[in-house]
């Protein structure tokens, strides 16, 4: 018998789920309006405390930056407030005030933003912030070991979401400070890869993972592998897209389903010269490369590829009759969305990168993958739950793979 | 008889001392072909208001008769390896109607290139360069603020102006390390000032006709009078 979940605890990490793939379109937003760098100054904002900048200020591009980094920092608050329920519902005694005062330290840290003068460069910054952009990714490092060492302890992955958004902010934040457009790359992919975690936190704090999986029937774990080398490619098709995105080049090939006019863009110098010549954009991109070409053309291989998969994937658990109901609708629902971004896809190209398009793009494609997450995990639970548990009057909790593991003893 | 060749010799050295003059070369840019049309400028509510009608993006300022305007024509080889005196007075860029004025512009490196905010809004001064050691910067600059100088060491052709808040604006600076470069007017034409005499490469890019900065090439000979040569540049 598993341990209660509160249910409030189940709905509260939902919420900050749902409220992140918002704030993942909203970034979406201001890389598909041109708009990352008009707000000059990181952590400030023209100089004031980015929470006190005049609404009056919040003109053209500002207003998509601007309120992105409001959202987020309350994306930020919601993680905290996760991290911290989830540390207290494991903890006791030293442990459980180790753990807060460490939550404490990092949002005091995070509040002194000092004053700036709107203006770019590693000087603006202040030395605290430069001190967390080397401290966060190790501390996102030792809560990933954590949670592997303590096999999926929900405080470890709620200390890890904590840890990791943070990171994201601070990555967000010197992309515009130090005019690093690769930055952007990365602040992109954790965008995703918080998600997913987010996810797995709703996921498993739900009733559904606790209890009723452990009765859905047997599942080879061969389905677990298919899903997540899916999901992992699917992981590798975002790295590309955003690879894309934040070259700020625009379309490399602006035509789908050919490109360039042919099935495969030739690519030699002069060819290069005169696609950069035909472009017409208001937006002014940077001239594309035979290298972004190229990117493009691998980006729509590997989509080729993730539909061809997916859909057989849907298809062999719809033939299996073991397969649980339940997930089985979830690999035709993952199929339906990857069709549906396959279309968004073209759609962007058709559309010369609309913004609204190419944002929605974002969006599925992180949906997408947070979903094929989702359907990894509870395939593994799956096939694990069958297995036989020791009996004993210690019940523990479950671990994220429905493994059996000790009742805790403090962190 | 020999003090009038003592003179006369006196007169040759002399002269042959004096620098030689230096010359203008002019010349004129037609376009030829039909450029294609330029989209509307997607002002928003606020730059709207700044202008009485719609506006198009500059790219094809072209006259009756072909003339090309906005082209950047400068010396690309002779003149290499020397060093020249940098001006003083800056190369300037204005902001007026939420667009940069003028939008191609010629500058030294080393020579001051100030931004200007003539509007009543606030605008970013964001220059993008990519030749190493020209520092990419991001400034606010407040309605009729103080001017945001920016100084680039390094020779570019063209180094893009951008405003991050209206992402619309744009302006490309041609910068060289030597003072021989012109900026094509409304009627096709430009001078280059004080050329001294000799041969040398002379190379006009156009924005849109040139996209990767690679322009047309032509030699020109400079006499003590100057020279002169034209360019008919072809809508691809």
């Amino acid at each position: 018998m598993d341990r209660p979940v509160n249910p409030w605890l189940h709905r509260f990490a939902v919420v900050c789920a749902v409220a992140t793939m918002g704030l993942i379109g909203l970034g979406g937003v201001v890389t598909s309006k041109g708009a990352g760098m008009a707000v000059p100054d990181w952590p400030t904002s023209y100089g004031y405390n980015m929470f006190w900048l005049p609404v009056d200020q919040w003109i053209g591009g500002i207003f998509y930056e601007h309120t992105h980094r409001l959202y987020a920092a309350f994306i930020g608050l919601l993680t905290t407030i996760l991290a911290a329920w989830l540390w207290v519902r494991e903890t006791s005694g030293r442990a459980r005030w180790a753990g807060l005062a460490v939550i404490i330290v990092l949002v005091a840290m995070l509040g002194h933003r000092g004053s700036g003068n709107a203006t770019g460069g590693a000087a603006s910054i202040p030395m605290h912030f430069k001190v967390l952009a080397v401290l966060m990714p190790v501390l996102v490092l030792v809560g990933v070991a954590q949670s592997v060492r303590t096999r999926g302890a929900w405080r470890w992955l709620g200390l890890t979401a904590f840890f990791a958004v943070i990171f994201q902010g601070i990555l967000g934040g010197l992309r515009v400070a130090l005019y690093q457009d690769a930055l952007g790359i990365f602040h992109a992919t954790l965008a995703q890869l918080f998600l997913v975690l987010l996810c797995a936190i709703a996921l498993v704090t739900s009733s559904r993972w606790q209890g009723a999986f452990s009765k859905s029937g047997q599942l080879p774990s061969r389905h677990a592998w298919m899903f997540g080398g899916l999901t992992a490619l699917m992981l590798g098709q975002l790295i590309l897209g955003a690879s894309m995105r934040h070259q700020h080049a625009g379309l490399a090939v602006p035509d789908f389903p050919l490109a360039h006019g042919r099935l495969w863009p030739a690519t030699d110098a002069a060819s290069i010269e005169l696609y950069n010549h035909r472009r017409s954009d208001v937006r002014e991109f940077k001239p594309i490369t035979a290298g972004q070409v190229h990117l493009h053309m691998t980006h729509r291989i590997v989509a080729l590829a993730l539909v061809a998969g997916v859909l057989m994937a849907a298809l062999r658990l719809r033939r299996d009759a073991n397969t649980p109901a339940g997930l089985r609708q979830a690999a035709t629902g993952w199929a339906a969305l990857v069709l549906a971004q396959a279309a968004l896809g073209a759609a962007t190209v058709w559309t010369n990168k609309a913004a609204d398009v190419a944002t929605l793009h974002v969006v599925l494609g992180a949906v997408s993958l947070a979903w094929g997450a989702l359907m990894s995990l509870t395939a593994l639970r799956l096939a694990r739950a069958h297995r036989p548990v020791a009996q004993s009057q210690d019940v523990p909790e479950n671990d994220i793979a429905g493994r059996a593991r000790p009742a805790v003893q403090g962190a | 008889m020999k003090n009038l060749v003592l003179t006369l010799a006196v007169g040759v050295l002399a002269a042959s001392l004096l620098p030689a003059q230096a010359g203008d070369i002019t010349g004129k840019i037609t376009l030829k072909g039909t450029p294609p049309a330029a989209p509307q400028l997607p002002f928003d509510p606020m730059c709207g208001k700044l202008h009485t009608g719609p506006k198009n993006m500059p790219w094809y300022v072209v006259g009756k008769g072909g003339e090309l305007a906005d082209v950047f024509i400068y010396l690309k080889d002779g003149v290499t390896g020397k060093k020249y005196e940098v001006p003083a007075a800056p190369a300037v860029l204005d902001q007026v109607g939420c667009e940069y004025m003028p939008y191609v512009l010629g500058a030294q490196t080393g020579q001051t290139v100030r931004a200007l905010n003539s509007d009543p809004l606030l605008h970013n001064v964001h220059p993008t360069p990519t030749v190493a050691g020209n520092k990419e910067m991001n400034r606010a600059q407040l309605p009729k603020g103080p001017a945001l100088d920016h100084v680039f060491p390094n020779q570019e052709v063209f180094l893009r102006f951008k405003c991050d808040v209206h992402p619309w604006m744009f302006a490309y600076v041609g910068v060289v390390d030597h003072p021989f470069f012109a900026v094509s007017g409304k009627d096709g034409t430009f001078t280059i000032k004080n050329v001294p005499p000799g041969k040398y490469t002379i190379e006009a890019v156009h924005r849109k006709t040139h996209p990767t900065g690679k322009g047309e090439t032509k030699e020109v000979t400079v006499a003590a009078d100057g020279g002169k040569v034209d360019f008919v540049i072809e809508v691809k």
